[in-house]
């Protein structure tokens, strides 16, 4: 299946969110994700299911001003 | 005591935390400031990366409140997402409200501005707008919900101090019992301690202090000039006269013919 990860199209065989995390190498709690401009809390990311071209943001914090 | 959002808070200076040249000296400027509130983003994460992680580790050592920004949201879909995703991850209702209206000078897209803001405090969010000085946003500002205002004195990161002192100062008047932070274009310490005797509550500086030859010293140059700011507006200044007027008695002076 083809998604976006971060504005980059990407080839993935997971079908949920939390797979697509582990399996592109996202790991750890400090993970803020939105998918189609919906935000995905972390308590649902394993049954968040991944669907064709879905668009997914996945944010860390940063230094801001 | 300042109070923000029913949050007292002893610090009238917030650190934003971009362009330092350590995440060590982020955190020592921040404590030798006596810093309590820092601004913070989200920005992008590498597959495989830690730099979300350490920055998270680094912020939870400082023992600070988390003011979470919406810097280089250009629209206001942006803005709400990203306000959204910051709730999420730092568990705050706080959001520093930025919407930028142009790319070059950075200036807030105020009627953006108002709406994002209608959106985000009916979910329930406690807003802090960055805003110009005008009156009439600050109104629909504070119709909306906002019990903060956060105007600029001058662009983002130009170091010039108080391009307008009349409308700040109108501001001020205006708005007597809205809680005023200064954010953006201040330079130096200086420009800090004028804000502060017009009465405003607080300067929210970020590039004055991380780009300074010594941000530590900086930033306790900083609080050390809001503090003085702060006391000498509380202890009620003279207004300048157009004449001298002697300071010692005339009355009782000798006369030596």
């Amino acid at each position: 299946m083809h998604v976006y990860v971060n504005g980059r199209e990407q080839e993935i065989r997971a079908c949920f969110l939390a797979e697509l995390l582990t399996e592109l190498g996202f790991q750890g709690d400090w993970l803020a994700i939105a998918i189609n401009d919906e935000v995905i809390t972390a308590v649902e990311r394993e049954s968040y299911k991944i669907c064709e071209s879905d668009r997914i943001e996945i944010l860390s914090p940063m230094q801001g001003g | 005591m300042l109070s923000l959002y029913n949050q007292n808070i002893s610090s009238r200076l917030l650190l934003g935390t971009a362009q330092y040249p350590s995440p060590a000296i982020i955190a020592e400027a921040v404590r030798n400031s006596g810093v309590e509130i820092i601004t913070i983003s989200l920005r992008r994460e590498t597959a495989g990366g830690k730099q979300g992680e350490r920055f998270q580790e680094l912020i939870k050592t400082l023992n600070v409140h988390l003011l979470p920004n919406t810097a280089g949201c250009f629209s206001i879909k942006e803005a709400v997402i990203t306000a959204r995703l910051a709730r999420d991850l730092f568990n705050t209702k706080w959001i520093k409200l930025e919407i930028i209206g142009n790319q070059d000078t950075l200036q807030p897209h105020v009627f953006a501005l108002i709406e994002a803001a209608k959106i985000l405090i009916d979910e329930g969010y406690e807003v802090f707008p960055y805003t110009t000085d005008d009156l009439i946003v600050a109104e629909k500002l504070i119709d909306a919900g906002c019990k903060v205002l956060m105007p600029w004195c001058a662009p983002i990161g130009s170091a010039k101090g108080i391009r307008d002192i009349d409308g700040l100062r109108s501001m001020r008047a205006y708005f007597p019992d809205i809680p005023l932070i200064v954010d953006a274009g201040i330079g130096r310490p200086s420009h800090a301690v004028a804000i502060m005797e017009l009465g405003y509550d607080a300067i929210l500086l970020n590039t004055a202090v991380a780009k300074a030859g010594n941000p530590i010293q900086m930033a306790k140059a900083f609080a050390q000039a809001i503090n003085a700011g702060r006391l000498g507006f509380e202890a009620g200044m003279l207004e300048p006269r157009d004449v001298a007027v002697p300071s010692t008695p005339v009355i009782g002076r000798a006369v030596f013919s």
